[in-house]
């Protein structure tokens, strides 16, 4: 891992209306597969909010490195219904490629998305925001609607993406995922 | 087309209407492409309101001796940045703005025809189209403007894309794509603003409206669903261009007609082959 981190946060308290996480401070180096773990409700996701610019940070601090390239792949993928929009088209458009891809979704780069399973969406927005031109990846989530083979599959393309220098920050309820992939993980408390 | 009378293709290939065909040809081409993304965009009722608020610019500009391109566009641009106003606004609030515009448009224009005499004929040119009368500074414009939404487009294609499939892409980079949004706009707006002047409200707003509906139902990808949304346009354009002077009946009614029963046609087919 690098010195210099990627991210850094320092005694952040993010919310909306009200703080909804913190105080909370971490580090997130290149290389590395950070969690965070905790419950529904302990602002796992509006941390990542807060890392994006689209939570309101009500004490501390937000460092990243000059020039950072976040990738951030959100919890539940956008109303996609009615859109002729493919599977290759959706990974070529963050500019990930389509080459490491599991089997059961290489064979369907040509289905319209609203043709795929949730678990096969889900696995294709994560890919294309994982393998996207990025420093840095924010996963929220990522094993939601994945089955036992698509999170095996998704522990390898993590490791293989941390080693090839890119910082991950995953959030996840899912402890046993969390304590697979992660080098260290932040728990946050049920409270907040 | 042995069969066809004389007189008939006399009409079609008159070089008087070679310049009205090729400016409705451009519109054919470009709203079904910018229509392609106003509804990925979900935003398919502000395009009536700026072709509304477009017709009711021109004969404001009419009334004041100005040229009815000029009000057009002002217009239609004014309704644009009102509509950029609303952009962070929920859904609800967005549409019920882009209502009251539609409804403004409709009351100048209304309230000036009932008024005025000389906006009497011009409205009616506006909202029935007058493709047939259209001369060489319209075909121009269009062309110009084509030529402007092409490039423009090939910029702004993977942003409104990237925005919406994954909305936080810009965010999370430290970027906004409200510039892009806003652009986008003052192309539609443009669009809608030259389109109505030739071949009328409806038919413009039908012309963005109905071929991405079809091409959004049976397309497989993004660059199909484009190609076949111009197709179709193209298609209706050429059958309502070539019946309306045959059958000496105005050109805008006649393109949304056409293209309404395009659009049924497809639904239809799309049941009958079990795909809905």
């Amino acid at each position: 891992m690098n010195a210099l981190p990627l991210l850094e946060i320092e005694a952040l308290t993010a919310g909306y209306a009200r703080p909804v996480v913190g105080p909370l401070s971490m580090r997130l180096g290149a290389g590395e597969i950070l969690g965070v773990a905790g419950p529904n409700g302990c602002g796992k996701s509006t941390l990542l909010a807060a890392l994006t610019g689209s939570a309101r940070v009500f004490s501390g601090r937000v460092c990243k490195r000059a020039g950072l390239r976040l990738s951030l792949q959100q919890q539940n993928p956008p109303e996609i219904g009615g859109v002729p929009f493919n599977a290759g088209e959706l990974i070529a458009l963050t500019g990930a490629g389509a080459g490491g891809l599991p089997p059961w979704l290489a064979s369907r780069l040509g289905e319209r998305l609203d043709r795929l399973s949730g678990g096969q969406l889900q696995f294709l927005y994560l890919w294309a925001c994982l393998q996207a031109p990025a420093d840095a990846v924010l996963l929220d989530e990522p094993t939601n609607n994945l089955d036992p083979d698509g999170v095996a599959f998704l522990e390898g393309a993590l490791r293989r993406r941390a080693a090839e220098g890119a910082g991950l920050l995953v959030v996840s309820h899912d402890a046993r995922f969390v304590g697979a992939v992660c080098s260290r993980t932040v728990r946050l408390g049920g409270s907040g | 087309m042995n069969g066809m009378n004389p007189g008939v293709l006399d009409i079609l290939f008159d070089p008087l209407f070679a310049e009205p065909f090729a400016t409705g040809l451009i519109f054919a081409v470009l709203l079904p492409l910018l229509g392609c993304y106003l509804r990925l965009r979900d935003e398919w009722l502000a395009a009536l309101a700026f072709a509304q608020t477009a017709a009711a610019g021109s004969l404001l500009a009419m009334l004041f001796g100005l040229p009815l391109a000029l009000g057009g566009l002002a217009a239609a641009g004014l309704a644009a940045g009102l509509k950029h106003v609303f952009e962070g606004a929920a859904r609800g609030a967005q549409g019920a703005a882009y209502a009251m515009l539609l409804l403004l448009g409709w009351g100048v224009s209304v309230l000036l025809v009932a008024n005025l005499p000389l906006a009497e004929r011009m409205g009616h040119a506006l909202f029935d189209g007058q493709l047939y009368f259209t001369d060489r500074a319209h075909l121009a414009a269009a062309g110009a403007f084509a030529a402007l939404a092409a490039f423009a487009l090939r910029g702004l294609s993977r942003r409104l894309l990237l925005a919406h499939f994954f909305p936080d892409f810009y965010r999370a980079r430290g970027l906004s794509e409200r510039r892009a949004h806003f652009a986008f706009d003052l192309l539609i707006a443009g669009a809608l603003a030259l389109a109505t002047m030739s071949v009328g409200v409806m038919g413009a707003f039908a012309m963005i409206f109905v071929p991405p509906l079809i091409a959004f139902a049976w397309a497989k990808s993004w660059r199909r669903s484009v190609l076949l949304a111009v197709g179709c346009g193209v298609l209706a354009y050429l059958a309502a261009f070539a019946l309306a002077l045959v059958l000496d009946q105005p050109f805008g009614p006649l393109l949304g007609l056409l293209l309404v029963a395009a659009g049924v046609g497809s639904a239809l087919l799309r049941r009958l082959a079990g795909h809905d």
